[in-house]
């Protein structure tokens, strides 16, 4: 059927021109040369934009390195003995990020599956209210939703009012220093509509009569979602858990938006936010290059770790791949 | 066949109730701050510090015009001119660049593959904030500062791993007879590349696409690091700026040029909701573009 309706491929073929004579041309067809030929782009960038950067930074974290004078000392473990020990704001951003990821990526991942599930059942209707519900995480990353979150979240912002009407006492929730962070991962936790597209799209692909076989066996809904659907999903379930978790680590624009010096004591400094803050606005390159190595090999391990964990509670069916 | 196989419970009907209502909550909590952001661009300056109610009572239109004047001599038409340079320019370049590598890694074999294949996968983990130091003094000392060229050059080499990755996908699950016939003829790789992969890949290409004008319109750090002078600003880092010169006092005009900022997204969202929704947008890994579960399913009877 699929030849049948492209009857110009064929044709195509026989258009094309034979195989060139000349000896460099005939070279260039080669299977090897021609992947290197289209791969080329991509290696540019992976050397010249990625790897040889990431390396490059590594020779900076020891050295201190100022950009507007052009001084570059070698400063041997200096800029990590600083980080480690002489820098309280450091370990303010380190605390910070890691309440972040740890509270805002379990909920947003628990109340994408949860959603996915009421809504894997709706049959008529189902997609407008999928795309309103996916909405959110296409438009919460944007700077534009972190001013207006920062302002809903304000003194006299919409969520007081709302509290005012049920008789609550409203805050100045975005800027007060023990309730600023809290405001950063709703705004995480309230683009869950990303996950739960991905969860949805593969409950679509778990075979009915595993359901029906289990039915049929007496299982209830809530059975049928632990001992089906769940291990069914946990492969995806495995990779929206390290892209969200590497994604939530270096969480910047609502931060920066909030408070750009990381806000009251320093409540939403978030790791990039001081990175930025050291390397961009302090121009202290070396240092800034330290802070970006230790956090490649702490997410580097955070991301093994999972992986490694994953032997314990994803079940692959059938050993495909 | 399958209704009467599980007979509705006793509560059947009144569980449906509540379930539409709590869904119907649901929704107006993960809507509110939108409609509220639109209600507030256009409510006058005095309904925005005293009106509770979300809507305003009769529409105004001049937030839109008071915020579109924009800060210290750049209004915001500047800035949708350079956000639209720097998102068209991406787009275009992974288009380009990820399907040539996702061809390579696909349809050729030559030595090295599956080691350059297993780096497209390193730096899909990669954080890029990791990045932008070393990143930032290479393209400093190009002289690219100031100019969009750090936000586009990148892209045109493939290093969005996502998309490469997302094509490659794509690529995989398309049948391979198209390629032995056409190699049968004595078509040769670029041959194969222009008649059989490009023409085939336009779902995967339409997807890169959209995804990628929309992560860029959004994006922030680089542009923020890149184009740090006003008249450069891409829309982000304007609005930023609008807000820090006191755009956060008049809340109106304000949240009018939050809107248009979101306008562009939310196009690109109505146009293409079912292909957005179909769970590709942050992983193609078994989503499925359009065509491709088909094809599978119609050429490759395997499962799973």
């Amino acid at each position: 059927m699929t030849t049948a309706t492209r009857p110009t491929l064929a044709g195509l073929w026989a258009d094309a021109p034979p195989v060139p004579r000349r000896g460099r041309r005939r070279w260039l067809q080669r299977e090897d040369v021609a992947g290197y030929v289209f791969l080329t782009p991509w290696l540019l960038g992976i050397f010249g934009v990625t790897l040889l950067p990431v390396l490059y930074s590594l020779v900076l974290s020891f050295t201190d390195y100022n950009i507007i004078t052009g001084e570059l000392a070698w400063v041997g473990l200096d800029n990590y003995e600083r980080l480690f020990t002489d820098d309280p704001r450091y370990w303010t951003a380190v605390r910070v990020t890691v309440v972040f990821v740890a509270v805002s990526v379990p909920l947003k991942l628990a109340l994408a599956m949860a959603m996915a599930v009421l809504l894997d059942r709706e049959r008529h209707g189902g997609s407008w209210l999928r795309a309103l519900v996916y909405l959110p995480s296409l438009l919460g990353v944007s700077v534009a939703l972190a001013i207006a979150w920062r302002a809903m979240f304000s003194q006299d912002g919409a969520v007081n009012q709302v509290l005012g009407l049920l008789g609550v006492q409203g805050r100045s929730w975005a800027t007060e220093a023990d309730t600023a962070l809290l405001t950063l991962i709703l705004l995480a936790v309230w683009q869950f509509g990303g996950p739960m597209v991905i969860y949805l799209a593969g409950m679509r692909q778990i075979p009915a009569h595993y359901a029906e076989a289990a039915r049929v066996d007496g299982a209830g809904r809530w059975r049928i979602f632990r001992s089906v659907t769940l291990p069914q999903l946990s492969p995806i379930i495995l990779l929206t858990l390290v892209m969200e978790t590497i994604a939530a680590f270096q969480g910047f624009t609502a931060a920066f938006v909030f408070g750009n010096g990381g806000g009251l004591d320093d409540a939403t400094l978030t790791y990039t936010l001081y990175l930025y803050l050291r390397g961009f606005a302090g121009l202290e390159m070396g240092y800034a290059s330290a802070m970006a190595w230790v956090f490649l090999v702490a997410v580097g391990a955070l991301t093994a770790l999972i992986f490694w964990s994953s032997r314990f509670w994803v079940h692959y069916a059938g050993g495909s791949r | 066949m399958t209704a009467p196989a599980h007979p509705r419970r006793p509560g059947g009907r009144l569980s449906a109730a509540v379930l539409v209502a709590v869904k119907a909550l649901l929704l107006l909590i993960l809507l509110y701050p939108l409609l509220w952001i639109l209600g507030t661009s256009l409510k006058s300056p005095t309904e925005v510090s005293t009106g509770l109610s979300l809507w305003p009572d009769d529409l105004t239109w001049s937030n839109y015009v008071t915020g579109w004047t924009g800060v210290s001599g750049a209004d915001f038409g500047r800035f949708f001119l350079n956000s639209t340079v720097v998102a068209l320019g991406s787009l275009l370049g992974n288009v380009v660049s990820c399907l040539l590598a996702a061809f390579a890694f696909t349809r050729l074999r030559f030595p090295l593959r599956r080691m350059w294949f297993v780096a497209v996968i390193a730096t899909l983990l990669l954080p890029q904030h990791v990045l932008m130091v070393p990143q930032y003094l290479l393209f400093r000392e190009l002289g690219w500062l100031n100019t969009p060229l750090p936000l586009i050059i990148p892209k045109l080499l493939a290093t969005d791993s996502f998309f490469v990755f997302l094509i490659v996908q794509f690529l995989r699950a398309l049948p391979e007879h198209f390629d032995e016939s056409a190699r049968i003829d004595g078509a040769g790789p670029y041959q194969l590349f222009r008649h059989v992969v490009l023409p085939l890949s336009r779902p995967a290409l339409i997807a890169t696409a959209i995804l990628s004008f929309i992560w860029t319109w959004n994006d922030f750090f680089p542009q923020l690091v890149y184009l740090p002078l006003v008249e450069d600003s891409t829309v982000p880092s304007g609005l930023h700026q609008y807000a820090i010169a006191g755009g956060l006092t008049a809340l109106g005009p304000m949240f009018a040029m939050c809107v248009l900022s979101l306008l562009p997204v939310l196009v690109f969202f109505v146009t293409f909701q079912r292909l957005l929704t179909s769970g590709l947008a942050p992983s193609p890994v078994r989503a499925g573009l359009p065509g491709t579960r088909q094809a599978r399913t119609r050429d490759h009877p395997r499962t799973g």
